[in-house]
């Protein structure tokens, strides 16, 4: 057995281990701190699988937005998790739950395992088209190229998410800001990271979205990653985060899909067919609308972590 | 050399699995978030030498992503345990 | 072996060392504060040791650049967990 087979078969065990971990962690806070564990190993595995954008977007969500997210659910729910809580699924049914995901992965690792050496694959094809793109990496051509309806759709589905979790709010708050307002003085040592991380993560940000059109990278990576430095700003409260009402956070959140699917119908009407790109003009247009997507995902993602709004409009506007 | 770098990243990430197992099960979420401090700079470290052994192409974007967001849990971990009037008591804030 | 090649190993082993020996740190010490002291020193001077080790086969002075932006980024990261986690331990006591 070779040394690299040694360490895949290492990372697997862990990867098991650390996920059964979670299953049988008492408290939502274990159980979150396992699965951000979970996803900064499962980053590892998809680098091995030469999957290096899938392993940023793992690394950018996993352990910044996602993790957040359920850290704070899990402290929201600490004091109403109860016995009963923990006994609620005890004996049979938990039993066919467990049976029925054992059957799944089961099912998904036979259907891999025994995959013909050659099977069925568009990935030729779409390389074979790729210089036409202007783009190098084949990821960002499919998304954004081959695919697009479908990207466009999927950043539609966050502003979704974004009005569900605003229609959360108890009616006097709609409109109002979520989270709570800027503290007088800031935790310290919060504070210093987030006024050292923020400058150096827009840059890293930006730097990944533009790489994105030739190495791994791209436009949802970049915006995860702004987003996470604007989540960091609010965490070390030195910022509060904007009235839900704001005209300004309503468009940028649209901006994304709305110039998303301008580009598509210009694509009809200038190159002949919906969200068509002009040859040779492929690269400054896809650019163009990653640009706006990176607007838009690094809005939603901190939106959608800060939750419904709790304060009044009406007080905030006083100020 | 690639496969020195390769042990090196199994030293590593059996070292952090060693660790984990201790933590995870500690007493206390503090134990906890130590957790998931030791598995950022392990995998980071493990991830560093697997892409300089395999030659993936890259990865030091995602080394760079996890390293940006490496404090972030407990950032999360710590403005979510403690509410926003709670003062420091020994230092009289 | 080359000189470089040499540089490499030592160093990267040497991170090696480090990385094994925060984790006995953190099986082995007492209370919460000293735990967490043997992480975050002992494994920020790891990576330290093997990004100095990975330096020499860095492919441009963009990647060298970075490696060393990845270490000082989680120096940052490290020195902040201690200080936040830390404060939690006291603030809780050992059972935080």
């Amino acid at each position: 057995m070779s040394v690299l087979q040694a360490l895949d078969i290492g990372l697997a065990f862990l990867v098991f281990a650390v996920a059964a971990w979670t299953i049988f962690a008492r408290g939502g806070f274990a159980a979150t701190v396992g699965y951000v564990v979970y996803g900064l190993l499962l980053s590892l595995v998809w680098i091995r699988l030469f999957a290096v954008d899938v392993a940023l977007t793992e690394a950018a969500i996993g352990s910044g937005v996602t993790g957040v997210l359920l850290i704070g659910a899990a402290a929201r729910l600490r004091g109403a998790e109860t016995e009963a809580d923990e006994k609620s699924l005890r004996g049979l049914p938990r039993l066919f739950i467990a049976g029925l995901c054992v059957l799944v992965a089961l099912a998904l690792a036979a259907v891999v395992l025994l995959f013909p050496d050659s099977g069925p694959s568009l990935a030729p094809q779409a390389m074979r088209h790729l210089p036409e793109t202007g783009l190098g990496n084949p990821v960002t051509a499919v998304l954004i190229a081959y695919r697009a309806f479908d990207t466009m759709l999927e950043k539609a589905v966050l502003v979704l998410a974004v009005v569900g979790v605003w229609s959360l709010a108890a009616d006097r708050y709609w409109g109002g800001a979520p989270g709570e307002a800027r503290a007088e003085r800031p935790e310290p040592t919060l504070a210093f990271l987030a006024q050292v991380l923020a400058p150096l993560g827009i840059l890293v940000g930006i730097h990944i979205f533009w790489v994105g059109a030739d190495e791994p990278g791209g436009a949802f990576q970049g915006g995860a990653i702004l987003a996470a430095m604007w989540m960091i700003v609010m965490m070390a409260r030195l910022t509060e985060a904007p009235r839900t009402s704001a005209f300004w956070l309503r468009l940028a959140l649209v901006a994304g899909p709305l110039v998303f699917l301008i580009a598509g119908v210009g694509g009809a009407i200038f190159a002949g067919r919906f969200f068509a790109y002009p040859p040779g003009f492929a690269k400054p247009a896809i650019l163009f609308i990653e640009a706006f997507m990176v607007l838009s995902i690094a809005v939603a993602l901190p939106m959608l972590v800060a939750g419904p709004p709790r304060r009044e409009p009406r007080a905030d506007r006083s100020r | 050399m690639t496969d020195f770098l390769l042990a090196a990243a199994g030293a590593i990430l059996f070292t952090v699995a060693v660790g984990l197992v201790r933590i995870l099960g500690g007493p206390g979420d503090a134990d906890r978030m130590m957790a998931a401090q030791l598995i950022g700079t392990g995998g980071i470290g493990s991830l560093l030498l697997i892409a300089a052994a395999t030659g993936a192409r890259g990865v030091e974007d995602v080394a760079l992503g996890l390293a940006l967001l490496a404090a972030f849990a407990s950032a999360a971990f710590v403005n979510s345990a403690a509410p926003a009037k709670d003062t420091d008591a020994v230092d009289g804030r | 072996m080359s000189l470089v090649d040499l540089f490499s190993i030592v160093a990267i082993g040497a991170g090696v060392f480090f990385f094994l020996a925060g984790t006995v740190g953190l099986l082995r010490f007492p209370d919460g504060l000293s735990r967490l002291h043997a992480l975050t020193k002992a494994d920020n001077l790891g990576l330290g040791l093997i990004v100095l080790g990975l330096l020499p086969r860095a492919e441009s002075p963009l990647a060298a650049f970075k490696l060393v932006a990845i270490w000082a980024l989680v120096q940052l990261a490290g020195a902040t967990t201690a200080q936040l986690v830390g404060r939690a331990v006291r603030r809780k006591g050992t059972a935080a």
